[in-house]
């Protein structure tokens, strides 16, 4: 008789599913998978050290390429650590201006996300039609920050500047005619936040459209109902934050019980799961983001009436603006000094979280008093995700394993860091 | 205040454990012997006050060049620029064979794992900060049985500073590559590393030599003590450095 041995394979890293760059060991029994034993790393910048050797403000940039589909969220929690050390209070149209980028970057990670988990389980459209909201999104980056993904915009002591007055408009060409063009730019006749308010109008029934192609769909609830279920207890034991909890059925979110910035001022609501399963963690970013949409117009509504600084007025770590440099030899001296030393932050250690769109992103800095951190330890939610990828595939089907990838919301730039 | 509630309770119930037990920035910080790590996060867990049930994440961290400047700023010199090319610091290792030289390092043991826990019943976070005993073996109890996303973090420590969670059971490195020598967040690591790859046209495959970039420091790190309370009257001195 012979002797039926468990057959190991190999997933990924380069697997379109692995999003990104995981390898998995798998054990299977024939199509049931008895042991998954991922293998990361292959991203591992030690953007960490990278850190400890660089003054505080030069390493914003390598925050944006942690989690690489929700930039501002990440700059967020690393200059939230810097200014707990230094006391620095940030202005509060900063901190409107923080909440409402804030939450557009959580949509953006969720209509990633989604795009992707529909893509691994087979839901081609969903990807284009999320995408399509993305591109706006991502304008709002660029005209803030000139930039598309890696924006550092977010500085400690507020943001690097004011909103933007008027939207870049689209330019005919040879393969726009000008009709084209008056159409892409219709919406972006007026500011930054007349085009956000144009979005924010329009998102809910888009929300709607992605909806009635997967809630109800009975593939993609044969994918996802019953798949990866995790208890509560087991949610709290491994680690689980964000929507992976709140899956799980327990309401605990950040924003809410730990508020930071002006979040506190925010009305929204928390979605809850009950079973614990890939498709109750569907439901549960699918609200988030409604409710994301929510927030995003509180602000608007707010940064219309009430202009004022978005920067500290403390030059030891905002730089001085331009025009005054010019002028006033302290000023110059200021800026000078910022950016050839930058600035010390007091000895001491600091942990900030925030409601990162994947779970709590936390930044660990201890500073020994010199002008770079000692260390910096970067909290990301994906890590202790991934990590119960044993436990949450075990017993499932191979086909499962994608869709579990899926719904954990993987990106390796944070999980590798 | 709640942070100082907690504190005080900690205080009550782990008096004879407690190495020292501050509250900064509003955050508490307790420290504890290796020993007596696995019964005070057990209790932390399972007590009504506390009832950490999430261990948020594990940090380890070397304290070899705390303290340690690569710029004169406490006195004037004569040497211009060169005051900050040539200590010997852990941003500019030559290689591995040098010795760092630690004069005066604050903290009397280089390894530390910390912990950071959070209470989803009572709102509350607590961090935890273990030294390991010996620095050539550190070694720290694993509380992988108390909370089961240690493991990653756990063996993400062990990659990068070499610490040893005893009682870990698969303590395998998890973020550098296959074959990876030496741990690489330490202080006395090169941040270019020691090897490098390409591939060898000759040899026709993949191939590791030592690394060919000089170990440089961009900015040199330097601790000025009255940053952060700064006053403009503080001006006058602070432009004298400059």
């Amino acid at each position: 008789m012979p002797e039926i041995r468990n057959y190991t394979l190999n997933f990924g890293p380069q697997h379109p599913a692995a999003h990104g760059v995981l390898r998995m060991v798998l054990e299977l029994d024939g199509e049931t998978v008895q042991r998954a034993d991922p293998h990361v790393g292959l991203l591992h910048r030690a953007t960490e050290k990278l850190a400890e050797s660089k003054p505080y403000n030069q390493s914003i940039g390598y925050m944006d390429r942690l989690d690489y589909v929700s930039m501002m969220c990440n700059e967020h929690g690393y200059v939230m650590a810097i200014e707990k050390l230094l006391g620095v209070e940030v202005p509060e149209r900063a901190q409107y201006i923080r909440v409402m980028f804030d939450e557009i970057t959580r949509i953006l990670n969720h209509l990633l996300w989604l795009g992707a988990h529909g893509l691994d389980v087979g839901a081609m459209t969903a990807f284009l039609y999320t995408f399509r909201e993305r591109e706006d999104l991502m304008d709002a980056y660029e005209a803030v920050s000139g930039a598309r993904l890696h924006a550092t915009y977010y500085r400690p002591g507020g943001v690097y500047r004011d909103l933007p007055d008027r939207m870049p408009q689209y330019q005919s060409s040879r393969w726009h005619s000008q009709g084209d063009v008056d159409r892409l730019n219709r919406n972006r006749q007026g500011s930054l936040l007349d085009f956000l308010d144009d979005f924010v109008a329009r998102f809910p029934a888009c929300v709607d459209e992605y909806e009635t192609l997967l809630t109800d769909n009975r593939i993609w609830k044969q994918r996802t109902v019953d798949i990866g279920i995790v208890t509560p207890e087991r949610a709290r034991q491994l680690g689980f934050t964000g929507p992976m909890l709140r899956g799980s059925g327990i309401a605990w979110d950040l924003r809410k019980k730990q508020p930071y910035e002006v979040y506190d001022r925010m009305d929204f609501d928390i979605p809850v799961g009950t079973n614990g399963d890939s498709y109750d963690r569907y439901l549960v970013r699918i609200e988030e983001m409604r409710q994301s949409n929510r927030i995003i117009k509180q602000c608007i509504d707010w940064l219309r009436v009430n202009p004022g600084p978005v920067m500290v007025g403390d030059h030891k770590v905002a730089p001085p603006p331009r025009e005054e440099m010019k002028q006033d030899m302290e000023a110059l001296i200021h800026h000078f000094k910022l950016f050839t030393e930058g600035y010390c932050v007091p000895e001491g250690e600091v942990y900030a979280a925030l409601e990162h769109p994947k779970g709590e992103f936390g930044v660990y800095l201890i500073s020994d008093g010199a002008n770079k951190p000692y260390r910096v330890k970067i909290r990301a939610p994906g890590f202790a995700h991934l990590s119960a990828m044993d436990e949450m595939a075990r017993g499932h089907m191979l086909a499962d394993v994608v869709a579990i990838i899926g719904t954990m919301d993987i990106v390796f730039g944070e999980i590798d860091r | 205040m709640q942070a100082q509630e907690l504190l005080e309770q900690l205080q009550a119930r782990f008096a004879d454990t407690l190495q020292a037990a501050v509250v900064a920035q509003g955050e508490v910080t307790i420290e504890v012997a290796p020993a007596d790590l696995p019964a005070t996060c057990t209790a932390l867990r399972d007590e009504k006050n506390f009832h950490f049930e999430q261990l948020i994440d594990v940090c380890g961290v070397d304290y070899l060049a705390w303290g340690e400047t690569e710029w004169a700023t406490e006195e004037t010199t004569g040497t211009g620029f060169s005051r900050g090319v040539d200590a010997r610091t852990a941003g500019r290792l030559p290689g591995l064979e040098e010795e760092l030289s630690t004069e005066t390092p604050q903290q009397d043991r280089r390894f530390a794992a910390v912990y950071h826990l959070l209470s989803i019943k009572n709102n509350q976070r607590l961090r935890i900060r273990v030294f390991a005993v010996d620095d050539q073996l550190p070694v720290i109890p694993s509380v992988l049985d108390i909370w089961s996303s240690a493991n990653w973090f756990e063996r993400e420590a062990f990659d990068l500073f070499g610490i040893l969670f005893e009682g870990h059971p698969d303590l395998r490195r998890l973020l550098t590559d296959y074959g990876f020598i030496g741990h690489p967040f330490r202080k006395d690591f090169p941040l270019s590393g020691n090897v490098e790859v390409r591939y060898d046209p000759g040899q026709k495959r993949v191939i590791y030599q030592p690394v060919s970039i000089e170990p440089r420091v961009l900015v040199p790190k330097v601790i000025r003590t009255q940053a952060g309370e700064e006053t403009t009257s503080d001006e006058s001195d602070r432009r004298g450095q400059i």
